[in-house]
């Protein structure tokens, strides 16, 4: 018998949202603890920081300039690389419960297997069919879907509106009749995407997919090893946790973030200091891609809206952190804690208020690319506690998933298994996150990279951008990213070095897939 | 309102293309995600692989001019114009032209990305059936 694999994602997740990252909203203590145990990295950075190139790189342990998927809308290919399909190989039992998202979600026609497994059928603990075949769809055997609230033909959905089609009323609408993202406000302060939720706390898609994941989890033998992806839809917008739960954190006493500049002109400095983009999207005059509200301007959102959108976030955040004490307890009980390897992550961060701004976006900071990342290895592997500060990408996931299973790096996975030890990690450690999204005729394109001291962009040509633009920040000096160091003299050396390192990773000796087509904006 | 437009050159004959994309039936064979079409006069309705019925109002079929336009009517679109057109290059050279125009703009994205491979399917289909 081998050790078991409880993979958790959350989406849109900043590092600073737990506890034992310093975070002061939410309490955490069941990720925390997991955390104390294991191994705790604090500089985990993601390939995109929007949804689907990010959960492509988990999935498939490639950079999105090498899976295809390179932005929302374009959807992962069918036979890209998928670590559930190596684990199903090795004889784990594979599933996947919550969001997804390696395919684009606006999909009428259920032309993408995601859309259409809810409606023709999946094998679940329910519906059994699992024969010894590859899984249902990228080598899970058991698939079952959700979202943000109860948007399109997934699983979740499918479930809420059948069971209790009251309570759908009570999410709030992600999209507007225009299908962008909403910009409605509600809450107590007007802020985007917020609403006190009706919905009881049992029916809420948290609550759901743990409650999904444990379905699976006790349908199993108990003598299987297997590998589990619990993907939680929060806390990304909306922000529309179950009432009874909204206002266990009162917004009106929850701190502004450090990064949030209170003065209207401290944060213009600031973002005039960026290259032209951000300020361009804090005034309202571009809106460069479909993850914020397309009739939102940024200069608007007050101190007050930060600080309920943070409240209600960690509202979330504790939810989520709940729902997995309940899955743990369970994988105890059947006698599982012992070969258990869990591991927490996020897909990308949250902006929350830092520079005055809020969603996501060709913003490469820590806000959206420093990523919690928590690993409590199996007792049975006998790894000590450890903190790793060296910077890490969620490319190695695969490699680690596969190491724990007892293999090899596969020669399609970029990325190397995760370091247990600070030292284990090598001095030049670095990581690569990619943008490239092209909405309406607005092309940008960024590539970042991360090393111990120091975060470096560098923006290709497109339409708002010459590419001569970039910018460099300090992160032993300046953690917050504020002052702009690509022009700086002084700093030619490291502009240089990093530079180098950028294009090397462009020119990496690999087998890419074409990029894929953009067919939805999400 | 939006608009994209898709076009594929196909390795087989203009009559082969167009019994195609000409009998309202025969979309199961190649649209994405249409498991099952039922033709009543110039309504169609299509179930999806969603599980959702969509009805379409067939606005033109011209076997002659080998032109074909249909519209959307359901709530995700406030405005939807289909067309398809097939126009013989050669015996056996055959361009099919895909046209979307919706309301909102979003939709002729989504749509236009499943015409897209749609023409991908019709394309190996009537090559296919030629071999």
């Amino acid at each position: 018998m081998g050790r078991k694999i409880l993979f958790i994602t959350t989406d849109q997740q900043r590092y600073d949202t737990l506890g034992v990252n310093g975070g002061v909203v939410a309490s955490t203590p069941v990720v925390d603890a997991l955390a104390r145990e294991g191994v705790r990295y604090t500089r985990c950075q993601p390939t995109s920081v929007v949804c689907m190139p990010s959960r492509a790189s988990m999935l498939t342990g490639q950079y999105p300039s090498t899976h295809g998927a390179w932005m929302n809308g374009v959807a992962l290919r069918v036979d890209a690389p998928s670590v559930a399909a190596a684990l199903h190989d090795r004889g784990y039992a594979t599933a996947l419960v919550g969001k997804a998202h390696f395919e684009p979600f606006l999909d009428p026609f259920g032309r993408f297997a995601e859309n259409a497994l809810s409606h023709l059928g999946v094998p679940t603990v329910e519906q059994p069919w699992f024969d010894g075949r590859l899984g249902v769809h990228r080598g899970f055997d058991s698939m079952e879907l959700a979202t943000h609230g109860v948007l399109g033909p997934l699983h979740y959905a499918r479930w809420l509106r059948h069971a209790h089609p009251g309570a759908v009323e009570g999410f709030y609408p992600v999209l507007d009749a225009d299908l962008n993202v909403n910009a409605a406000g509600g809450g107590d302060t007007g802020a985007p995407q917020v609403r006190y939720n009706d919905v009881p706390r049992e029916w809420y898609h948290t609550e759901w997919v743990a409650e999904r994941a444990i379905a699976w989890l006790e349908g199993l033998d108990p003598t299987q090893d297997w590998f589990c992806w619990m993907s939680f839809p929060d806390p990304h917008h909306p922000w529309d946790p179950p009432a009874e739960a909204a206002r266990r954190v009162d917004w009106r006493e929850v701190p502004l973030p450090e990064n949030y500049p209170e003065r209207r002109d401290e944060r213009e400095r600031l973002l005039d200091a960026k290259a032209r983009h951000w300020r361009l999207w804090y005034d309202g005059r571009v809106v460069s891609n479909y993850e914020a509200p397309a009739h939102w301007v940024p200069a608007t959102l007050t101190a007050d809206q930060v600080r309920e959108v943070n409240a209600l976030n960690a509202v979330e955040v504790e939810l989520i952190d709940e729902a997995i004490g309940r899955v743990l307890a369970v994988v105890a009980a059947r006698g599982w804690a012992e070969q258990t390897d869990v591991l927490f992550t996020s897909d990308h961060g949250e902006l929350q208020g830092d520079f005055g701004l809020l969603f996501k976006g060709p913003y490469h900071v820590d806000a959206l690319m420093r990523l919690p990342l928590v690993w409590r290895p199996a007792r049975s592997a006998g790894v000590a506690p450890a903190v790793v500060s060296a910077p890490v990408s969620l490319v190695s996931l695969a490699a680690t998933f596969l190491e724990i299973a007892g293999g090899g790096r596969p020669a399609w996975a970029e990325g190397d298994a995760l370091p247990v030890r600070d030292d284990a990690a090598p001095r030049d450690a670095a990581t690569v996150t990619e943008w490239d999204s092209d909405l309406f005729g607005v092309d940008v394109h960024v590539r970042t990279i991360v090393t111990r001291a120091h975060l470096y962009t560098e923006y290709g040509r497109g339409a708002l951008h010459d590419g001569t633009e970039g910018e460099l920040y300090d992160l032993v000096d300046d953690p917050l990213q504020r002052v702009n160091r690509f022009a700086d003299p002084s700093a030619r050396a490291t502009r240089a070095e990093l530079g180098e390192r950028l294009a090397e990773h462009a020119a990496r000796p690999v087998e890419r897939a074409a990029p894929g087509r953009l067919v939805a904006p999400v | 309102m939006a608009s994209v437009r898709f076009e594929r050159r196909i390795g087989a004959p203009a009559d082969r293309v167009w019994a195609l994309v000409g009998d309202p039936a025969r979309i199961v064979e190649w649209f994405p995600g249409v498991l099952e079409a039922r033709v009543e006069g110039d309504r169609r309705t299509l179930r999806l692989a969603t599980g959702v019925e969509m009805v379409e109002r067939i606005l033109a079929n011209d076997s002659r001019t080998r032109h074909f336009a249909y519209r959307l009517e359901t709530d995700l679109v406030r405005v939807h114009l289909g067309t398809i057109d097939v126009f013989e290059l050669g015996p056996n050279d055959t361009l099919c032209v895909y046209a979307t125009t919706a309301e909102p703009d979003t939709m002729a994205l989504v749509i236009g990305g499943a015409t897209d491979e749609a023409l991908e399917t019709i394309a190996r289909v009537c090559v296919g059936a030629g071999e």
